[in-house]
């Protein structure tokens, strides 16, 4: 094993541009990977934060029996979906209206704005079609005149949210791809350069697996250089963004050494699919 | 300890390499390979090292059948046989004694024990002198000898040797010769393919001699590893057409 890790070393040594412009490729790829992650990241956080502002109002026709709301109120709260049920009285919906309004309060008069039943929702359930169910459900009531929900919104947000995700996970497997597709012409290269190397293994009796780990050693180390790389990038980027655009969140360092580990499991296995059909031309 | 039984090679692009082969090759013995230009001498070492796999019949080689044998056994029998060739195969950057210490290394021989090993083979090839020089600062024959070290590191049990001095001229060609009795007389089983005439009509050593992949002419598989008195058989007649 030690003789195979020197071996990988020297692979780098033999041909230290070839192996340098790999762990560049390498590392680029990740970075636009690591871009896209960090884009889904905020806009994910983004999303968090709306989603939690995510509430169905339903409008209460004037002249409803407060015992016939409140009860309802009681009834609602008792869905598991819904997190919170507020009632707000006509007297509160112009309060909070005069506040928000403040030069334009005298505009408002009692009786102007109608009492509401407001419901937030639990986390998980904050997608559309709950929130349509629900608000299916409330508007069952007959004394409920008018229902909202921003369902457009909402749906608009999930669904950028859904693109987002289908573009990361598809670019992120296409730059996985052409990194183990630069891994595996290196991996010709280099098994080319020892071919020599490689006939002399064989003929003294040296396992395949033997002369297969220095190749694996080298892939794996490239791609954890690349993924380092990587990561130093995307972090230059953040910090870039972070001065002269918005303030944005960057990866827990669970996740960054994921990705760099990531980097090196690519490297590994770009190395594996190739490794064994090049060895077996020489 | 070598054992051919009507073992037929076919490659998959040409024709019949080899064409109902069986001889048998003793612990210990001395054997010439000739025969003309594609008559199957390369092939031949080639079954008993497992670069080739026969298309009929079998060959054993120290207990080892080719017709059971899986691809994870090789490595094992390859440890067990040295080759050496008319290219000699010598990686150019490393000197001598890193060529044949790689031999070991790479079938994960401790640290401790390749100094000793590559060291004693040296001497015993006659290179000592010459351990740190580059391949390219070694004359033909030094180079056969680094190549004949490599294959001798490993204790074997025969050394196949596929025309080693047809690279050579003729003063070094009578050293590697030489050395490759002395190999012999130390144990170590020989089967040498050579075109070289002389070379073979100089000893009494067995000869095979193929043509057109058939063995035509084998001077006695009885023969004791040691020169016999007495001249040459009918050897020389047999062989004559090829020169
Ligand atoms: N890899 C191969 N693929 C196809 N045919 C081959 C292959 N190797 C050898 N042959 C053919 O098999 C026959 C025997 O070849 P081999 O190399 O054993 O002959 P040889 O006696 O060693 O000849 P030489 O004295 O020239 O080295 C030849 O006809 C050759 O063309
Ligand atoms: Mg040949």
């Amino acid at each position: 094993m030690n003789l195979a890790v020197r071996e990988a070393f020297r692979a780098f040594n033999r041909a230290p541009m070839l192996s340098a412009l790999s762990v560049t490729t390498i590392a680029f790829s990740l970075f636009a990977f690591g871009l896209f992650g960090l884009v889904a990241v905020n806009m994910r956080a983004a999303l968090d934060q709306v989603e939690e502002r995510v509430e169905i109002r339903g409008f209460v026709a004037a002249g409803t029996a407060p015992e016939a709301t409140s009860a309802a109120v009681g009834d609602i709260a008792a869905f598991p979906e819904v997190g919170s049920v507020r009632l707000v009285t006509e007297v509160q919906a112009l309060e909070r209206a005069r506040r928000e309004l403040g030069e334009f309060q005298d505009v408002f008069e009692a009786g102007i704005l109608p009492a509401s039943i407001e419901v937030r929702l639990r986390e998980g359930y904050r997608d559309p079609e709950t929130v349509r169910t629900i608000a299916r459900r409330f508007e069952a009531y007959d004394f409920i005149d008018d229902i909202r929900y921003g369902e457009e919104w909402v749906e608009k947000l999930y669904n950028m949210r859904n693109i987002a995700t289908a573009v990361g996970i598809t670019l992120g497997l296409i730059f996985a791809g052409v990194a183990v597709i630069i891994i595996g012409s290196t991996i010709r290269m280099a098994v080319l350069a020892r071919s020599r190397e490689i006939h002399i293994m064989r003929l003294v009796g040296a396992t395949d697996g033997f002369i297969r780990a220095p190749f694996l050693i080298e892939g794996f180390l490239k791609g954890l250089l690349g993924g380092l790389l990587a990561l130093a990038l995307t972090y230059v980027t953040y910090t870039f963004v972070g001065q002269y655009l918005v303030q944005a969140t960057y990866f827990e360092p669970a996740l960054a050494v994921f990705g760099v580990l990531a980097g090196a499991l690519i490297g590994l296995l770009g190395s594996a699919v190739s490794v064994g059909r090049h060895l077996r031309r020489v | 300890m070598i054992r051919f039984t009507h073992v037929s090679k076919q490659y998959p692009r040409g024709g019949p390499a080899l064409d109902d082969v069986s001889f048998h090759l003793n612990k210990g013995e001395f054997a010439f390979l000739t025969g003309p230009s594609g008559a199957g001498k390369s092939t031949i070492l080639k079954l008993i090292y497992v670069g080739e796999r026969p298309t009929h019949g079998e060959v054993r080689v120290a207990g080892q059948s080719s017709a059971v044998m899986t691809r994870s056994q090789v490595p094992a029998l390859r440890r067990r046989i040295g080759v050496v060739f008319q290219e000699f195969r010598l990686l150019e950057d490393r000197t001598a004694e890193q060529n044949v210490a790689f031999a070991l290394e790479v079938i994960g021989t401790p640290r401790s024990q390749i100094g000793p090993k590559v060291a004693r083979v040296l001497t015993q090839v006659g290179l000592a002198a010459k351990a740190t020089s580059l391949p390219h600062e070694l004359s033909g024959g030094e180079q056969q000898r680094v190549a004949i070290a490599r294959a001798l590191v490993n204790d074997p049990l025969v050394l196949l040797a596929d025309e080693p001095t047809g690279n050579l001229d003729e003063r070094a060609t009578r050293g590697i010769f030489q050395l490759l009795r002395d190999i012999n007389a130390n144990g170590t089983a020989v089967l040498m393919a050579s075109h070289d005439l002389n070379l073979v009509r100089t000893t009494n050593y067995r000869t095979l001699e193929m043509n057109h992949g058939k063995l035509v002419y084998d001077s006695g598989a009885a023969a004791p590893p040691e020169p016999a008195p007495g001249a040459p058989p009918s050897g020389a007649t047999d062989t004559g057409a090829v020169a």
